[in-house]
Formats: structure tokens, sequence, C-alpha cells
């Protein structure tokens, strides 16, 4: 699966799409891929603050939990409602699936994230070991 | 498997293999200074008849023939002997952990037998497969509403079981939680002017015990309101099982966590128990412990399955749900076979049982002494205040071969010379009536102070 190009992304395989002030974060596909059929998103609420590098959440697969780390600091304005009953909308196409919005409080740390080259890079090199 | 030890010649054949000379020279990697170069000092084995000889000369301390009034966390109860020919049989008795389902689907099925019928005990909608026992149960319930809620405070009634409250404290010790207990009322519930006042938004529980220590039915609607408007959690502990015979089950509690040993459990000097906890569908993520769950196999036949053990220890490492690796399968096993061989109507009429006998105790009792929280509603326990000193009484009563009811000195001195007294189906009229002559005969010295 292609990596969007307008995406920004994590070393923990999480991405962020920024449009203005808000980011929407969701987990890659390759996190998807390594983690099956997922079953469960625990999401934080609306309001919530989230810390750069910092767990927001988890995400539950048939084989482990796994922390989701924020890309960016910022408050919660949205939380995908959807995956409450359907997370396997995450194993489906998982560039959609977004888990939460975030309004950025630093805009700036989006430029340290990764983008789809050298995330791509990455998970090469990550596969290779 | 066979648990035998090793021979000689097993031990060499293994040492060739790893190619070490000697066991010595295998554990050459630890520093001398570490290693112990003497035997054990342990007592030389026994014959099997040393053996039996040992053991019936141990048994001869139990207090057989005498008569008991103890309670308090830990009751007597009639122990169908269905329990121990069934729970003896190897396939219980050695099996470990059931994480292999093809080849434990016997275990499994019992686990979830265990978890349907504490289900609808405690009027829960998912219990999971057992805890150690009431108090640790406690505390994992506990921890459990810190981690729904994000909130730290934590309040507990001080008519909880005092070594439940001293073990909740253990853990909360170490989590930072804000715990703090709220005092009883001249009914021996809860204070709830005092639990209102306490209760903020920073509070994740409330926790109380019903029977409480005291034996009393604590109002549990009144408590859950209170908790519920600020957005904390309702945790009831229940120590005696038998009471959910009769005492109507907290639905508005969101966890329930309970101590299982009055169901076919033997008192055993203090355990193993068996811990329960049950709770709200919606905290399913959060329970710790093991959950078996019901499902279909490839040909579609019913099977069962350990479930949601991602978030458990042998997966998630440190970020599991709880520390808690262990259940007590083969004790709640007991408790699945007491509570499938007496039933819902048999466990309503053993419940009917104790509430009358411990009814005959505390009237009889109670004209020797002063019956403490007369008109509230209990269960089978009681607390009685007496002009004598609690061990003085007891030491009477024990020439009489009666084990009387446990001070409450050490948790409750503000009570004075009070003592908690038990009654249970196997109490007969004939023991409580000889109770209450040895109380009525106290010394004039003891009488009159």
């Amino acid at each position: 699966m292609a990596y969007p190009a307008n995406y920004k992304y994590t070393r923990e395989h999480e991405w962020i799409e920024v449009s203005g002030k808000i980011g929407t974060v969701g987990i890659t596909d390759y996190a998807q891929n390594s983690l099956g059929d997922i079953v469960f998103v625990d999401a934080p609420k609306v309001g919530d603050k989230v810390e750069k590098g910092a767990v927001f959440g988890s995400v539950e697969s048939v084989k482990a939990v796994s922390d989701l780390y924020s890309p960016v600091s910022g408050t919660v304005t949205e939380v995908n409602e959807s995956l409450k009953d359907s997370p396997e909308k995450i194993n489906t196409d998982a560039h959609a699936a977004w888990i939460i919005k975030v309004e950025l409080s630093d805009p700036a740390e989006v430029d340290s994230l990764l983008d789809a080259a050298a995330y791509e890079k990455f998970i090469a090199e990550e596969t290779g070991k | 498997m066979r648990y035998l030890p090793k021979s000689d010649a097993e031990r060499a054949a293994m040492l060739r293999d790893i190619g070490a000379a000697s066991i010595d020279e295998l554990f050459s990697v630890i520093p001398n200074e570490y290693r112990l170069t003497r035997d054990l000092n342990v007592p030389r084995q026994m014959g099997e008849s040393e053996i039996i000889d040992h053991f019936k000369a141990a048994a001869q301390k139990n207090a057989n023939g005498y008569t008991s009034f103890l309670g308090a966390g830990a009751y007597r109860h009639y122990r169908p002997v269905i329990i121990d020919s069934l729970v003896q049989r190897g396939e219980f008795l050695t099996s470990y952990t059931p994480y292999q389902a093809e080849i434990t689907q016997g275990t499994l099925q019992a686990i979830f037998e265990f978890q349907t019928m504490i289900c609808e005990l405690t009027g829960k909608d998912i219990a999971n497969a057992s805890m150690y026992d009431g108090s640790t149960g406690a505390a994992e319930a506990v921890m459990m509403a810190v981690r729904i809620t994000g909130r730290d405070g934590v309040l507990v009634a001080r008519t909880a079981h005092p070594e439940y409250r001293e073990v909740m404290h253990t853990y909360a010790q170490h989590q930072g939680h804000d715990a703090r207990e709220i005092d009883y009322g001249s009914d021996g519930r809860i204070d709830l002017a005092a639990l209102d006042a306490a209760v903020t938004n920073q509070t994740a529980c409330v926790l109380v015990q019903s029977p409480n220590f005291f034996g009393i039915v604590e109002d549990i609607p009144a408590i859950a309101e209170i908790a519920h408007k600020k957005g904390a959690l309702l945790i009831v502990s229940i120590a005696e099982a038998v009471s959910l015979g009769i005492v109507r089950p907290p639905v508005e509690a969101d966890i329930v966590s309970m101590e299982a040993q009055s169901f076919g459990v033997a008192l055993s000097y203090g355990g193993p128990y068996c811990g329960v906890l049950a709770a709200k569908e919606k905290y399913l993520r959060q329970m710790p412990g093991r959950l078996v769950g019901e499902t279909r196999d490839t040909e579609g036949r019913r099977g069962f399955v350990l479930t949601l053990s991602t978030r458990e220890q042998h997966i998630r490492r440190e970020k599991a749900t709880s520390n808690i690796c262990t259940n007590q399968a083969l004790v709640a096993l007991m408790a699945t076979i007491f509570m499938t061989v007496y039933g819902k109507q048999g466990i309503r009429e053993l419940a009917l049982q104790n509430l009358a006998k411990a009814k005959y105790a505390a009237d009889t009792l109670g004209k020797q002494g002063k019956l403490l929280f007369a008109s509230t509603p209990r269960f089978h326990e009681f607390v009685l205040q007496t002009d004598e000193t609690p061990d003085q009484l007891n030491v009477r009563l024990l020439e009489k071969k009666i084990i009387g009811g446990l001070s409450l000195k050490k948790w409750y001195p503000e009570l004075g010379n009070a003592t908690l007294w038990c009654a249970t189906e196997l109490t007969t009229k004939e023991q409580i009536n000889t109770a209450a002559s040895v109380l009525a005969n106290a010394p004039v010295t003891a009488a009159a102070r």
C-alpha cells in the first residue's frame, strides 16, 4: 500500500495529516499488518491533552495490545467513534481510518517527523532486520 | 509428566550432554561467596509410616470437638463430600493453566461455568476466573476503578474487613492512590453524610462491604447514588458469599469483589481461598486476570478458550493490566461444584437457615450483654458488648469447649469489650444455649466493673 505523501510518520508507526491547526492521527498500514486483526481501539476523550512521543491510547489485536504514541502535542478535538463498533476498519484501510484529531499546540513539532519516503525506507530496514 | 526426582544416571547423562564435568563446574560462573558449600539444614527424610504419624499428631492440634462462633471473613459451612471426590481427579488436580485449549476443554468449561454462576449471583455482566481471595480481589477492584476513571481518590468504608483494608492500603501505597477511610454511624453502617462530604470529582471509587464486618447489610442504593453523582465508581466487597442467597445482589455496583470461601472451601487455617471479581461489561478490558469465553471450533462445535489475554502479564509484560498472574482454578472449581450442588433454591434455603440461627444466637446471647447496632438489618454475624473483656470471656468459654466471638479491640477500640459472633447452619441451638449460660455466669468481679 502506498504511503500518502501529504502525511507525516513516526518511528512508532503512526501517521498524521495536518490541515491548518488540526492534525488527524492514525496508524500505518505497516502497523496494522504487523498487528493482525484489530478488535479494540482504546482512544482518549475529546478535551484530553496529548504529548509528542507519549502514549495516548492502545490498539488491541488478537495477538497483542500495542500502545499508541502521539506524533504531536495538543488537545484532542475529535475521536473516531465508528472504530468502537468497527475497529477492523483500520485493517481495511489504515490510512483512512483515523483515530483522533488533535489541535496542535506547537505546529513546528511536525517538522521533526518522517516524510513518506523516509518512513518507507525506515520500515524497509525494520523488515530487513 | 512424571513428578519423580532425577537419578544419578540421569544427572550424569544431562551433564554429558551439556559438556560439564560436574554440577559444581556447571555453576562455576556463580562467585564462590554466593555458593552454599554445606548441605541444607533440613530434617532427614521420613518413612511413610512416620509421615502418617507426623500428620496424625499435627491433626491432634485441631480444635476437634469444639464449637466455634468465629466468622469475620472465614466461615464454617457444610462441604458436600462430592466436592473433594471431584477435585481430586487428576484431570483437575494436576492441570496447569489452560493456555492450550485443544487439550483443556474440561478445565475451561468448569471455569466458564464458574464465571456464569458468579454473574448470576452478583447481578453483574462479566466475572473473571477467580482471584487469590477477597482481600486481593478488593485491591484489584480499586486499581481497576483508578484505571477506568483516571482519578486517584479512593474512599473505603471503615466497616469493610480490616484485613482487606490493610491489603488495599499495601497495594495503594505504591500506586500513588489517595486512600481514605469513612467512619460508620450509630447504626453500624457507613456514615452517608460523611461519605457525601468526602466524594469529589477526584474520587475514583467508593468501596463498601455488605454485609459489612459487623454483619450488617449496607444501604447499597443510597451509597451508589452518592458515588455516581460525582462520577465515582461503586465497588461492593462481599466477604460472605452465602449472604447472596437472601441479600439483594448489589446491582448498582460497578465492580463486585467477593470471597467465595463459604462455597465449599475448607477453612484451612486461612487459605487458599477463592477471590471473585465481577463487573459491568463496559469495564471488561480493565478487568485483570483470566477470562474464559465460549466459542465455536472450525467444525462448528461448542468450545471454550482463554480470551482477552492480550492485556495479561505473559503477553504484555510490564504494561499488563495487573501483575496478578495466577488464579485459584482448583479452589474456584470447589465453589463451582458447591453452587451446582446447592442450586439457586438451595443457596436461598442455606442463607435462610444461617439467618435464623444467627437471629436465635443474637437474641439469646444478647440477653447476657448488649447487642450493638441491634435494629439494623444484618445477616449471620452480630456484635456483642460485655462487661468482661473478650479475653476473660473467651477463657471461660474455652473451658466449655466453646470458641467465642472475635475480639474487636484491635480494630474498633471505641466499641469497648466488643466481640463479633457468627452462627451458620452448622451451629446448633444447644451450642448457642451453652454459650449463653457461660456468659450468664460471669464472675461477680467482672460484672461489677
